[in-house]
């Protein structure tokens, strides 16, 4: 009963959280822009705008386009359960490891990509033709980080990795490799770009083009809790710190909270990134994945030497 | 005195009964399937030339994984073969099944003569053709001797799962056959080539050298890529399931090289794993296979074509059809939690695991082997996509496809049953492992009696007290609930009206089937990533009217197929070329011939006495 008591509190957690963490990173780039910007809470309104919203189908959209969202929330909700939060290892650690999250992330974009190709729209079909082209160059690099994590810490299992107290070179570059895989799960810039509807350059926008209402809030939701899922894997795997293995709330808050500071150091970093850095051609992406590929080989490298 | 008369005909271990419940796992629904689509397709004397054949296919591939003896085997090898060889050629009336046909016998006679020579160095041996007097035999082998055999079994057998680069006889066979037989020689029929490794170089020969492993894991990611590449840039659908078959292959060679490798290693453990997770995926590209095969059938039935891109909008008029495809793709693109997932994941859980446990630079190679699967994987997907997407979402895009009428009960029960145990084979992973950690165990001869699972997930041990988890069932249960929580909130909530309106057109307000994304232009950013292995071309042609005003364009799109190009052709040219030549041995006068045959009977002499 505990068990489930946690989980649910995660999952709420996630949800009420992930959106704040896109506005602010939002609000940071505003920020270095020297712009004003809109509010951090700017995320949370659009749902609420989208939820009251009715929804405008497409004729030829069949079953897919409707069960679509729903599959890329729940897939995303079940990796997000994943992830070791308030205590040591998370409750719902024996129904999978971290090789499974990348398969179930894979469940969602798959859904998506088919609903892109349902409305028989150009744009649909480019946006799901880029996303499979993107994600499949995807796959190695994190695959790659995987096995250079799995060297290190001896196991795929989400808790070993919180489990551990050093940080080493290795788990540091595995984590910059994370890094950048996230910045193309996420599409960001230089991968992708979130804030324009442009034909030339949008992939994630492109996909979801059709939606409208609630539908789409819930994709804009999962994409928000995805988001959150890297970035608190790469806080696991740059400060591996030991959470407590008691489930004692109160102390669990507290982790959580200094799981925040970490959290919101990465979203700097990010926020940094998306400003420095121009978008790059669909091709040219492929070169960024293979760097974060690189220096996935690095940080292996680095776990079979030992630092 | 010569041992022809077998002791063991046939045996029944582990390992021959799992390949036995695979053949009839996959014959059983496609038999069934058979009934609605052979009907209204071939007269009534072909229909039943085509059960008669199917029932010889089925005994011969029976025959091959349980024959206890050489001759046994090579004899239901050839069944087999030829059984699959008037198949292929079924639809006589097309030109391009008698070349398809021509180029799988010729293919399959090439790997059957490595497999006797392999066979008959094995005799020499054993003086018996007995597999257990064979496995006695070549415990005292010289190593240059067994490495011969191997590279002979190899090729023999490599050419009847169709490794890259001896795929080349699959893209053309496996599509031409009815689609019942595609989808038996796909899902089942290729297996046997795995038996055969498995059984002839894992349990009779015994792995020696641990380059053994290393050539089979480097062909195996070979035939992992190629395979997929080229599927993806396929848009005739039985041809790019069956360069799927060839990826695949390769997906169950890793398991295998890997316990190959893992045995010349001395990790008996890791082997057993990995063989178990080959075995894994073998049953579940059957099921998948088979279904998807079956699938592309009904959907040629009812449409008459194979180009998916003059199909499209397929799911609202075949809904069952498209349903079932789905759950084949899904698994096929290891989506949890169904089957293919559930056996990629422990595939590369195998070279995890064993990365823990060899020393220095391997561990990188075993990594990259890893990293070559999680690419091919993202990349079926990216292909599946295309596949379901292209043929069955969107706006129809030719009156085939406008007209398309579901397709008759008993092909949809043949569907259905193997789209259940897609769903199956997914769930009830701790117990399959179970089984096939026995089979394995037999086939490699190692105790597994140590080994444990627990029951509702999959426990693994790669060090002491560090454990990873899998629970298919959990996973399934947590994807569901919150599915059908955020169903319920959603439906709860103030429910407004949905409007049907048409796509968002630009403004444009004639958006039609012309409009839609095409398998070619899906798989565009692949073909120019991919470049320089496919080294892709194209045809443009303009008809003007004047310079100003083209009246029409036709673009076309090829890639070269680089196996074909640079290794079969040159050979192939070689053997007219020789052909030509020899002709002139034979320029028919009677007198030259009576000279060949006096000389022939002289030389026969000179042999008989001297040797």
């Amino acid at each position: 009963m505990n068990k489930i008591l946690l989980l649910t509190l995660q999952l709420a957690f996630f949800i009420t959280v992930a959106p704040l963490l896109s506005g602010l990173i939002t609000k940071i780039k505003n920020n270095i822009r020297m712009r004003e910007g809109q509010s951090v809470f700017q995320p949370y309104y659009n749902l609420v705008k989208l939820f009251s919203k009715s929804e405008v189908i497409s004729g030829t959209a069949s079953w897919i386009f409707r069960s679509a969202p729903f599959v890329v929330f729940s897939s995303t909700l079940t990796a997000a359960l994943l992830i070791p939060v308030f205590i040591f290892t998370s409750p719902a650690h024996t129904m999978g490891d971290l090789l499974a999250m990348v398969f179930i992330f894979a469940l969602g974009r798959f859904f998506l990509a088919l609903a892109a190709l349902d409305t028989g729209s150009s744009f649909g079909g480019m946006g799901s033709s880029r996303e499979m082209f993107i994600s499949s160059l995807v796959e190695p690099a994190l695959c790659m980080v995987i096995f250079a994590v799995s060297l290190q810490f001896g196991s795929t299992d989400i808790s070993t990795f919180s489990g551990a107290h050093a940080i080493s070179v290795s788990s540091i570059i595995a984590a910059l490799a994370l890094f950048l895989v996230s910045i193309a799960e996420t599409s960001r810039i230089p991968v992708d770009n979130q804030e324009t509807h442009l034909e030339l350059t949008m992939v994630h926008e492109a996909m979801v083009l059709e939606y409208s209402g609630r539908p789409l809030a819930l994709i804009e939701m999962a994409s928000y809790i995805k988001q959150m899922v890297f970035f608190f894997l790469i806080a696991q795997i740059v400060f591996p710190i030991c959470l407590p293995s008691y489930e004692n709330l109160a102390q669990a808050f507290s982790w959580a909270s200094w799981y925040c500071v970490r959290i919101i150091l990465i979203s700097i970093a990010a926020a940094l990134v998306e400003v420095a850095v121009a978008k790059m051609r669909l091709l040219r992406v492929a070169d960024f994945l293979e760097f974060a590929f690189v220096l996935g080989v690095i940080a292996c490298v680095c776990a079979i030497v030992g630092v | 005195m010569l041992d022809l008369l077998p002791k063991h005909i046939f045996l029944s271990d582990p390992l021959s009964l799992f390949f036995l419940f695979v053949i009839f796992i996959v014959s059983l629904p496609s038999a069934i399937y058979s009934f609605g689509y052979l009907k209204g397709e071939y007269p009534l004397k072909k229909i039943i030339l085509s059960w008669f054949l199917l029932a010889i296919f089925i005994l011969s591939m029976a025959a091959v994984v349980t024959a206890g003896n050489v001759l046994v085997f090579l004899v239901a090898w050839e069944m087999m073969s030829l059984a699959s060889y008037f198949l292929v050629v079924f639809d006589t009336t097309h030109e391009r099944s008698i070349k398809a046909g021509t180029i799988y016998v010729v293919m399959t006679q090439i790997g059957a003569a490595f497999l006797i020579a392999a066979f008959m160095i094995m005799y020499s041996y054993a003086r018996s053709f007995d597999l257990f007097a064979l496995k006695n035999a070549c415990l005292a082998m010289p190593a240059q001797t067994k490495n011969i055999i191997f590279v002979s079994l190899l090729i023999g057998f490599g050419t009847k799962a169709g490794i890259v680069p001896l795929h080349i006889w699959l893209p053309y066979a496996h599509p031409q056959a009815p689609s019942h037989i595609s989808s038996i020689m796909s899902g089942v029929m290729i297996k046997t080539a795995i038996y055969g490794i498995i059984r002839f170089v894992m349990f009779i020969l015994g792995v020696s050298a641990a380059w053994w492993g290393v050539l089979v894991l480097i062909l195996a990611v070979i035939s992992c890529l190629v395979g997929v590449i080229y599927a993806l840039m396929e848009h005739d659908i039985k041809k790019l399931l069956a360069y799927h078959s060839v990826e695949n292959i390769g997906i169950i060679l890793l398991g295998v090289g890997l316990a190959m490798f893992f045995t010349s290693q001395g990790l008996p453990y890791l082997a057993v794993f990995s063989l178990m997770a080959g075995l894994y995926h073998l049953v579940n590209h059957a099921i998948f296979k088979g279904l998807l095969f079956l699938c592309a059938g009904s959907v040629y039935k009812a449409t008459g074509t194979r180009d998916i891109e003059k199909l499209g909008g397929l799911i609202k008029t075949m809904p069952y059809t498209a349903a079932y495809f789905l759950l084949g793709a899904m698994a096929i693109s290891a989506l949890p939690p169904l089957n293919g997932f559930v056996s990629e994941w422990l595939t590369l859980q195998a070279f995890f695991l064993g990365a823990l446990n060899v020393i220095g630079g391997t561990k990188l190679f075993l990594g990259f082997c890893a990293v070559m699967l999680a690419l091919t994987s993202g990349l079926a997907a990216a292909c599946f996509v295309k596949a379901f997407g292209i043929t069955f979402l969107a706006g129809p895009r030719s009156h085939y496809a406008k007209e398309a009428k579901e397709v008759s009960l008993s092909m949809k029960a043949g569907m259905f049953f193997l789209s259940l145990l897609t769903i199956v084979f997914g769930l009830a992973a701790t117990m399959i492992i179970r089984y096939l950690t026995r089979a394995a165990g037999s086939a490699m001869d190692i105790d597994i009696s140590h080994m444990q699972f627990s029951l509702n997930n999959i426990t693994l041990n790669p060090q002491a007290g560090k454990s990873i988890y899998l629970s298919p069932p959990l996973l399934a249960l947590v994807l569901l609930v919150l599915g059908i929580t955020g169903l319920v909130i959603f439906c709860a909530w103030r429910r407004k009206r949905s409007v049907r309106h048409n796509t968002w057109d630009c403004g444009y307000y004639r958006l039609d089937a012309r409009n839609e994304y095409t398998a070619t232009a899906f798989s565009k950013p692949f073909r120019i990533a991919f470049s320089f292995f496919l080294l892709p071309y194209r045809k443009t042609q303009k008809i003007r009217e004047s310079f100003y005003h083209v009246r029409s364009f036709t673009y076309e799109t090829h890639t070269i197929q680089v196996f074909k190009k640079y290794l079969y052709d040159p050979v192939l040219v070689l053997v007219f070329r020789s052909a030509k030549s020899m002709r002139r041995l034979q320029p028919g006068s009677i007198h030259l011939y009576l000279m060949y045959i006096f000389i022939t009977i002289i030389l026969l002499i000179v042999f008989m006495r001297w040797f």
